[in-house]
């Protein structure tokens, strides 16, 4: 029972870094029907930001590992995250978007390559430990609380998980309670007519890019937080689990992106845990043919029609 | 005879004509020039599925690893039992490699059937994950090498058998898809929406295509593991599918000519990178960049999707328009 207990708090730690990814996946389909293959690379650049400026942030807070720093970090790396997000659909996708899906698609694949390779020739290709932003220790729980006190909850883990709720609940509020939300939700309803309605469509999904692009970054911070080793490759995986839990999740569907995520995170760390970890890669994709079999809509997402 | 077949006859005489030569061609030069038999066959093979089919696939190399291992074990656990002989040898070979790709043709049944339901992004994703799949059961299991690799197997592949099946191959894609029948498969791609309206069975021609590209991706491997002599799982991996991929983009999806040029040049061009390092002259981060083909790769991609989207060479009037 503890140890099932362990693995749930591992698989949601892990879970809130996919449903971060997640998010900008399902929030660019949302507002393009396009899926956005250069994400999971994104998340890599919001790593390796951390890794470039924590030194210089820490040095001014103080100089060792702090809140105060790691908050400092984790914004700084969000922004450039939102910089490159949107600078890459402004340069590779809004040129394509008369063109027919598989063009785009292309060309997205060609970013993430890209990203991916160019990652190995500026930042090198081997991994890297990035810096402590914050003492990572396992946290004493009170004896009182009987059999429970033997769970291993890690500092990491808790900030990881609150972080993510925190920054869902931001981007709730800022989806349904603020205008710029507002005219994305008219978009994934209905592109023409929203345009119609007055909506500025390219600012409107410059917005996006950089909101889903700033969440991957966060991503890529809260996770060398808890795995101190950053490599350009470890967008590919991460962001293949992320948009399968978006899938999962029903893809276009805010909510279901967390949902799935933390799906993911848990099935992952129990696959883990009680039967064989080097299944742990393939079961994504399981996940994924199953779902495309049985419910392609995803678990909160409403069937689509096609329409002639 | 029609013309076609005719075509079909001379390019399989040069081949077994030009077969004469190849102990006179310097082994480095013979070495890249059965390399780009083999990738035209992947390409050209992908090119149905991609470029005449319109269904993206980035799984094209577990097909190529589905041939490669089954014929490299179908010649392993033979050969010794039927002892060396050339002529049984070269027999089994050719058996060994269209049981390859009737086993590719199998995985391609495998990963077609559930992938109707699904279109474009979700596709390319969905192959992606069964070529991975497909990796991670070669990588466990022990008789094939798993994690090691596969070697040993004897060089039977030469000039003349790669460009005889390239030839076939060639022969076999135009003709069908040039074919009434064929028409089905650049309707699908066209409109998939029309095409079913007008009664044609887009589920069977989408399965067609990808097993058709997925027997030749295996004959393909099974040239491969023949000529390399050993096979390891990362040989196959989402890499190779984009190297691919790329071939046909740059070709032109759904020019069968374009992509057989893209392949050659795509071949030659690391080839011809791996020199740039020696020319002193040229500032050094250039060719350092150079010797980092997936970059240039990647460049490539965006680059033409941005310029050229119909590939080098496509033909105009075959881009889709808009939906």
């Amino acid at each position: 029972m503890i140890e099932f207990l362990q693995q749930l708090i591992n698989g949601l730690s892990q879970g809130a870094i996919y449903a971060l990814i997640a998010l900008g996946y399902t929030m660019v389909f949302g507002v393009l029907r396009f899926i956005n293959f250069a994400h999971g690379d994104i998340y890599m650049l919001g790593a390796f930001a951390g890794f470039y400026t924590a030194p210089k942030l820490l040095a001014l807070t103080g100089g060792g590992p702090s809140y105060a720093g790691a908050a400092l970090v984790l914004v700084v790396a969000m922004a450039l995250c939102a910089v490159a997000g949107v600078l890459i659909e402004r340069v590779c996708y809004r040129p394509l978007r008369a063109q027919p899906r598989l063009t785009v698609l292309i060309a997205a694949i060609g970013v993430s390559l890209f990203l991916e390779n160019g990652g190995q020739f500026f930042f090198g290709a081997d991994p890297q430990a990035f810096p402590e932003i914050i003492a990572d220790s396992a946290i004493e729980l009170p004896a009182s609380w009987g059999g429970f006190s033997a769970l291993t909850v890690t500092v990491g883990q808790v900030i990881v998980i609150g972080s993510a709720i925190v920054l869902l609940a931001g981007l709730r509020a800022v989806v349904m309670h603020t205008r710029t939300g507002m005219a994305m939700r008219a978009l994934s309803l209905n592109p023409l007519a929203a345009s119609l309605m007055g909506v500025n469509t390219d600012a409107v999904i410059s917005f996006t890019f950089g909101i889903g692009s700033a969440l991957a970054g966060a991503a890529g911070i809260l996770t060398s937080i808890q795995q101190p080793s950053i490599d350009p490759l470890m967008g590919i995986n991460a962001g293949l689990k992320a948009f399968v839990a978006a899938v999962l999740g029903g893809i276009g569907n805010i909510p279901g992106a967390a949902l799935g995520g933390v799906i993911i995170g848990i099935l992952e760390a129990l696959v883990v845990g009680y039967v064989n970890p080097t299944y742990r890669d393939p079961l994504v994709f399981v996940v994924l043919i199953l779902v495309l079999l049985v419910k392609p809509s995803g678990l909160l997402g409403k069937p689509e029609r096609e329409k002639v | 005879m029609r013309g076609p077949k005719v075509l079909l006859l001379i390019a399989l005489l040069v081949c077994a004509g030009a077969s004469g030569f190849a102990g006179a061609i310097n082994p480095y030069y013979y070495d890249i020039l059965i390399s780009i038999g083999i990738n035209i066959l992947l390409a050209v093979s992908l090119n149905l599925v991609t470029g005449y089919t319109g269904q993206f696939s980035l799984g094209h190399a577990g097909f190529m690893a589905v041939g490669a291992y089954f014929s490299a074990w179908v010649t392993l656990t033979c050969g010794q039992a039927l002892g060396g002989s050339p002529p049984s040898a070269t027999g089994l070979f050719l058996l060994a490699l269209i049981g390859g790709g009737f086993a590719a043709a199998a995985a391609g049944l495998v990963v077609g059937v559930p992938s109707l339901r699904l279109r474009g992004d979700y596709l390319a994703i969905v192959t992606l994950g069964f070529s991975e799949i497909i990796k991670g059961v070669i990588q466990n299991a022990e008789p094939l090498g798993a994690q090691r690799g596969l070697g040993g197997m004897v060089q039977h592949t030469n000039f003349f058998w790669t460009y005889a099946f390239v030839a076939l191959a060639i022969y076999g894609i135009l003709t069908l898809v040039h074919s009434t029948y064929g028409s089905g498969f650049l309707a699908v791609r066209d409109d998939e929406i029309a095409a079913e309206s007008m009664g044609i069975n887009t589920t069977k021609y989408k399965v067609l295509a990808f097993v058709i590209g997925a027997f030749m991706a295996g004959i393909a491997g099974g040239l491969y593991a023949h000529f390399k002599q050993f096979i390891h799982p990362e040989g196959f991996n989402f890499l190779k599918s984009v190297d691919i991929v790329v071939m046909v983009i740059l070709g032109g999806m759904g020019s069968t000519a374009g992509v057989c040029l893209a392949a050659v040049i795509l071949t030659i061009l690391p080839e011809f990178l791996r020199t740039v390092s020696d020319y002193t002259w040229l500032p050094a981060p250039v060719r350092e960049l150079a010797e980092n083909r997936m970059i240039l790769y990647s460049l490539l991609l965006i680059v033409l999707m941005l310029t050229r989207p119909q590939g080098l060479f496509g033909k105009v009037d075959l881009r889709r328009k808009k939906p």
